[in-house]
């Protein structure tokens, strides 16, 4: 049995222009002592689906199951949650300078999620939180646990929250974008030290971001997310070798370095779409160059693809359209070339258009 | 009726940037550049107690018709080389000599030509543009301000050059709100393209945005850069990026440049310990590169620029460091075995296929000893 088994979860907020679809249906699991990576744009619903796993969006309607060892996350009453967030599923966020507290000393916070949860002394705990600061390798943790997050340079504070996180060794971290506002050497150290403790404490970690480079070195699943649905998932070889669904292609393809690039990049056109006013059928429709008929009309369900054991995608090229090179994209050409229908190609021109960059509302 | 026109995906890695070559003239020299940031205390007499070292001498050549790409950590100062270069913050020391003329001690009347040819597009496309102004009149501020174009001239010029960044030319007044963050870079762009300039400094022109946009306004830079024989100096964090784009890379470290080298070079062979450790951190979206690269892991954090290390300002840092490199300063200069133009400034830098050491076993022991004690405390709590 999966550690955590989300089925069908989906998440809006009510807004005054209108009904915020965040997640849209996304199933996932994730196993003991691994990482699942998702990636994502800005607004893909990656980081709203964290927050709803620990009962963190209040005002959104959560419907949908997240079965952590055989319990429902989502069904869970507050004070329920509160005794699994922090204790056995930790969150480490993007910005630490404001998920810790400006007011309270890093010790005092890391204390307190010690002794919330665990029946210890205020001295025992203390020395409990100097040893994680030492443990994430802050230098001089008997003088830092005295200071103020503002003492401390990003990666320091980073740092501390990963040691708060850590504190009470859960079996599930959730990190969402661990690294993005902080220096290559820094995310190098983090990173060290996130997949050390992992294989210490056999912990499995959700890896939240929109960097492909560090999907690429940490995670073993990865799921990638178009507008609050899943669009592919693989495990990592086989979702950077063989993609099935023309966003992942296109991802891959628009970054430098990425596997099957070089030379000019091929960036995806247009910009990800409004969760408020979604496009019909697949979502990524109007920016994918072998959108069909069937793209604009009808929104695809998750299918096995011939890429690898546990390889889907919710795209109706067929299941072999796999691959990054030419080859592979004529293969799809090909196919799409017999099925297109009019409405695809009046969606065409204006893709056209877009990519002539005489149009690009 | 006729053949509707489908889009044909370029195959990838197909097309490439229409040709350009670099000469070997020298637009820019940057020479002995220092930037320090007073420190001051006091309420009625202002005392200085100390400076930031931002830039400390800095020696650069740019030439025309290349990218020169600015790399290095936050506070190695590279966003105060490129606002030094396009006169934005006055020198503390040192020349910046543009096309043959010492810019660096003009005054702002003198400076005005220069800055036609000088331009510069900044990271956060929210802030740098005005909100309350629409976006015609903040593409036409240069043509004005300059005097360069009338205003039913300047209507025509700021379409045009709307429509070469890949603006509708009919969104000419629009808020820069109604735009999304990729189409704001590209105002950015056309503003900075507005008066034809010769040089262009990018100061993180695609960190703030999507992948999948980043990639649009990479391809734009590099379409005027052959279009207009633009020459860029390209400051980004992210080294795939600057991998992508630049002809030549400096690396920054505390406000000194440690190596210069072509990119290739850079990127195949680095010699300096901190370029190495750099390169390894950089996480490839490529699972086969990004797993079987031996990451040199730096410990510690930069040191302060108000008190930077004596000697080589990496000792602190380098696991190659021996007591010279605390005493003496290591000059930028060409190593045995190089090719020209690859410098570097080390006592001890990198042999070809030598692999650096960085991690300490301590980390492993430290996790070992938190899994052993921490055992008891979490199995008596619960609750």
């Amino acid at each position: 049995m999966s550690l955590l088994s989300v089925r069908d979860l989906t998440v809006s907020f009510p807004t005054s222009d209108g009904v915020v679809r965040a997640v849209r249906g996304l199933s996932f699991d994730v196993e003991a002592g691994r990482t699942l990576g998702i990636v994502g744009e800005t607004g893909s619903g990656k980081s709203v689906t964290a927050l709803s796993l620990l009962g963190l969006n209040p005002g959104a309607d959560i419907s949908g199951s997240a079965l952590f060892e055989g319990r429902d996350l989502i069904a869970m009453k507050p004070d329920e949650i509160r005794r699994i967030r922090g204790a056995e599923i930790a969150m480490i966020f993007q910005d630490p300078l404001s998920s810790l507290h400006p007011y309270y000393r890093v010790g005092w916070q890391i204390t307190e999620a010690i002794r919330t949860h665990t029946r210890v002394s205020r001295a025992q705990a203390m020395r409990q939180a100097v040893e994680l600061l030492r443990l994430v390798s802050i230098p001089q943790p008997e003088r830092r646990v005295q200071a103020f997050p503002h003492e401390l340079s990003g990666g320091m504070r980073q740092r501390a929250m990963i040691a708060m996180a850590l504190a009470l060794r859960p079996k599930l971290l959730i990190a969402d974008e661990p690294t993005t506002a902080l220096d290559a050497t820094v995310q190098a150290q983090l990173m060290e030290l996130l997949g050390g403790m992992q294989r210490e404490l056999g912990m499995a970690m959700i890896v939240i971001t929109h960097d492909l480079g560090l999907v690429a070195t940490v995670a073993d699943t990865v799921l990638v997310m178009y507008a609050g649905r899943g669009a592919e998932s693989a495990d990592y070889q086989t979702i950077f070798r063989s993609p099935h669904h023309p966003y992942t292609r296109g991802l891959l393809a628009s970054i430098p370095g990425a596997t099957g690039s070089g030379g000019r990049l091929v960036p995806i056109v247009g910009q990800p779409p409004s969760l408020i006013r979604i496009p019909s059928g697949c979502a990524f429709h109007p920016r994918c160059p072998f959108a069909m008929d069937a793209c604009v009309r009808e929104q695809p369900t998750p299918a096995p693809v011939r890429g690898g054991e546990g390889h889907w995608s919710a795209c109706w090229l067929p299941p072999d359209a796999v691959g990054v090179g030419a080859d592979a994209d004529n293969a799809r050409r090909r196919y799409v070339a017999s099925r297109r229908g009019p409405a695809a190609l009046r969606l065409r021109g204006v893709a056209a258009a877009a990519a002539g960059g005489i149009l690009h509302a | 009726m006729p053949e509707p026109v489908l889009v044909e995906l370029p195959p990838p890695g197909g097309k490439t940037p229409p040709a350009r070559r670099p000469s070997a003239e020298t637009l820019l020299r940057v020479e002995d550049v220092v930037k320090h940031f007073p420190i001051k205390r006091g309420i009625l007499f202002k005392r200085q107690i100390g400076s930031v070292q931002a830039v400390e001498g800095v020696n650069l050549e740019v030439h025309r018709g290349e990218t020169l790409g600015l790399v290095g950590e936050t506070g190695c100062g590279k966003s105060t080389l490129a606002r030094c270069i396009t006169r934005l913050h006055p020198l503390t020391s040192g020349r910046v000599v543009f096309d043959g003329v010492d810019i660096s001690r003009l005054s702002a009347r003198q400076m005005r030509p220069y800055r036609r040819r000088l331009q510069m597009i900044f990271q956060d496309p929210y802030g740098s543009l005005n909100p309350r102004r629409r976006v015609g009149s903040i593409i036409g501020d240069p043509l004005a301000i300059h005097g360069v174009a009338e205003s039913s001239e300047r209507k025509r010029r700021v379409q045009e050059l709307m429509e070469t960044v890949g603006l509708n030319p009919e969104h000419y007044n629009r808020f820069p709100s109604e735009f999304s963050g990729g189409q704001r870079q590209r105002i950015g762009v056309a503003r900075a393209l507005a008066l034809r300039p010769t040089l262009i400094v990018c100061d993180e022109p695609v960190s703030a945005l999507d992948v999948s946009v980043q990639a649009q306004i990479i391809n734009l830079l590099e379409d005027l850069q052959g279009e207009f024989g633009l020459t860029y100096v390209f400051i980004a964090h992210d080294l795939a990026v600057v991998e992508h784009v630049s002809d030549r890379v400096a690396v920054m470290y505390l406000g000194k440049v440690v190596e210069l080298a072509d990119t290739a070079e850079l990127f195949g062979s680095p010699r300096h310990p901190y370029t190495a450790a750099l390169l390894s951190a950089s996480m490839v979206a490529d699972p086969e590169k990004a797993r079987s690269s031996h990451r040199v892991v730096l410990y510690g954090d930069v040191p302060s620029p108000i008190n930077p290390p004596t000697g080589c300002r990496f000792h602190t840092r380098c696991p190659k460091a021996q007591s010279i490199c605390s005493a003496e300063e290591p000059p930028l200069e060409m190593k045995p075995g190089d090719p020209p133009g690859h410098l570097t400034a080390c006592h001890f830098p990198v042999q070809r296929g030598e692999t650096l050491v960085g991690a300490t076993p301590e980390f492993h022991q430290a996790a070992a000893d938190f899994v052993a004690t921490s055992q008891g405390t979490a199995a008596e709590g619960g609750g």
